[in-house]
Order: structure tokens, then C-alpha cells, then sequence
């Protein structure tokens, strides 16, 4: 049932690098940077603003994926890249959006395993690409038997 | 101050002891990335889904690696980010955070990056690609 959603996309959804979740996201990792909080020393930098941890595309919204349905519990998170072309700016608005690149399943020491894989992307006013972040989420035998019976 | 320049292949930007994770700081991760698996707060989830107790999110121990970096923002910028979660944080795990220089290609420098725990067991790790101006 996942493998046809691969290739699928959610509809783009538009974000802010909003300060004050950039200052909240920094504090709960224990990196108050000033780069990422004080104003002042942003302004100052090279950046010419304050710029958000390479972590904070979580708190994006990229959108729902037409007819995937994953469980909101049971899902292993595998693996997970960002590639940035640039650091993201507070202020500066981004587009986000995701698609299913890739499902397979393998067996594993608690049986049949599920590997879903997801990229996300993320794209500045002027359409250049800013950062991809690609997940690997797993699910296991117990929670692939729920979804495919749903 | 390390300045990227100043280091050579093997050696450590400066490792960070992480204090023992709170379940506050678990419900502060949760709050400020919108991530409320339950697992990650509540006791009861946590071991409805099987497991000993509450666990950290992965993204918060990778949230928690990537600021060995954040000194060196005005020289460059993290260009790529990769992890690898490969074992669970409980609470009053004691964290500690490495960054280890393996390779300078140009303006590239590459990281070998891991999160431990007071085992020494490996909770996530990567590699982190660190492009300069």
C-alpha cells in the first residue's frame, strides 16, 4: 500500500523562519548561540540577520501527503539528512513540501520490517532551493500488519 | 576559540557532557518542534509501546550535536547533516557530544560526529560536511 505513494507530493505550504520559534527551538536543544537569538549580534553578522539551527526545518510544515496515512505512534526514525545550500534566515519566508521517495521491506530480527523514505524541500522567495532533508521511517511488523488492514 | 583552520585530521572540535536529560527537557523539544509523540512525555505510552520508559526524540539528540558547530557559523555553514539513530536516550542518560575531524577537501571539512551515552554506546551518529566561505 505504500509503494503507491512513491512519487506522490504533498501540495506546497508556505512557512516563517519566525524569531521567536527559532529562539524557543534553540533553547529546548541547549544552543542559545546568539547567532540564532540575539538581534543585535545578528545584525552584526555576516548574515546581516539570525539565522535557525540546522535542526529547525522539524518545526515546518510540509504539508500532507494525498492518502498516506502513517500511524502517529510506532514509527522508528532511521536516518535523517539535511543538505543546505545556505543557513535559513529568521524573518524570510519558506516553501516546504514533501514527497515519498522510496518503500521496501526487508526482514529483520522482529520480522518484516517497513522502510518508508521521505524527502522534504524547502525554497526561498526567489524559488532556489534553501535545504532538501531526506527520513528514513521504519515501521514494524506490528504496526505495518495495523496500517495494511485499515 | 578552535578556528577550522588550526585543526588537522584526527582531531576533536571540544566534546560537550549534555546534563542528565530531564523530562523537561524532553517536553520543552516537544513544545518548541511540534513533535508530541507521546512516547517521548508520558510513562504509560512509553511502555504501551513497549519500551522501559519515556525516551528522548532523536531530533532533540541531533538538535543537541549540531551546536559543536554553532561557534564556527561567521566562518561557514553546515552544508550537509547526516545521523544515523542507532540507540535510545532514557531519562538520566548522561550525553555527551564528539565531533572529529576526518577529511578537508578545499573549503569542505568532514566530520565524523557522534552522541554517546555514560556507556559509551553510541546513540546516533554521522557525519557532518562543514562548508566554508
Amino acid at each position: 500500500m505504500f509503494n503507491e505513494s512513491i512519487g506522490k507530493r504533498s501540495t506546497p505550504v508556505k512557512n516563517i523562519v519566525e524569531r521567536g520559534a527559532v529562539k524557543k527551538f534553540a533553547l529546548s536543544i541547549g544552543d542559545p548561540h546568539p547567532i540564532f537569538i540575539d538581534e543585535e549580534i545578528g545584525r552584526q553578522s555576516r548574515y546581516g540577520t539570525n539565522i535557525a539551527p540546522p535542526t529547525f526545518p522539524r518545526v515546518f510544515d510540509f504539508g500532507t501527503i494525498e492518502s498516506l496515512n502513517l500511524p502517529n505512534k510506532g514509527l522508528i526514525h532511521g536516518e535523517q539528512i539535511y543538505r543546505y545550500n545556505r543557513p535559513l534566515m529568521v524573518g524570510e519566508e519558506i516553501t516546504c513540501y514533501t514527497e515519498v521517495k522510496d518503500y521496501y521491506e526487508k526482514k529483520g530480527k522482529q520480522g518484516e520490517m517497513g522502510f518508508l523514505a521521505f524527502k522534504n524541500y524547502g525554497t526561498d522567495a526567489n524559488g532556489e532551493i534553501v535545504f532538501t532533508a531526506e527520513q528514513l521511517v521504519i515501521l514494524n511488523e506490528t504496526i505495518r500488519r495495523m496500517v495494511m488492514s485499515k | 576559540m578552535t578556528t577550522l583552520t588550526e585543526l588537522h585530521i584526527g582531531d576533536s572540535l571540544h566534546s560537550i557532557e549534555l546534563p542528565p536529560v530531564t523530562r523537561l527537557d524532553l517536553i520543552k523539544y516537544a513544545g518548541a518542534s511540534g513533535d508530541f509523540n507521546p512516547i517521548h512525555t508520558i510513562d504509560e505510552e512509553a511502555k504501551n509501546a513497549g519500551l522501559p520508559g519515556i525516551i528522548a526524540h532523536g531530533m532533540w539528540t541531533m538538535g543537541n550535536l549540531a551546536k559543536l558547530f554553532s561557534n564556527l557559523y561567521e566562518t561557514g555553514f553546515i552544508e550537509e547533516y547526516k545521523i544515523r539513530f542507532k540507540g535510545m536516550v532514557f531519562l538520566n542518560d548522561v550525553i555527551t557530544l564528539h565531533a572529529d575531524l576526518k577529511e578537508k577537501n578545499g573549503n569542505r571539512y568532514f566530520f565524523n560526529v557522534a552522541a554517546t551515552n555514560q556507556s559509551s554506546k553510541e546513540a546516533i551518529s554521522g557525519e557532518v560536511i562543514f562548508k566554508t566561505y
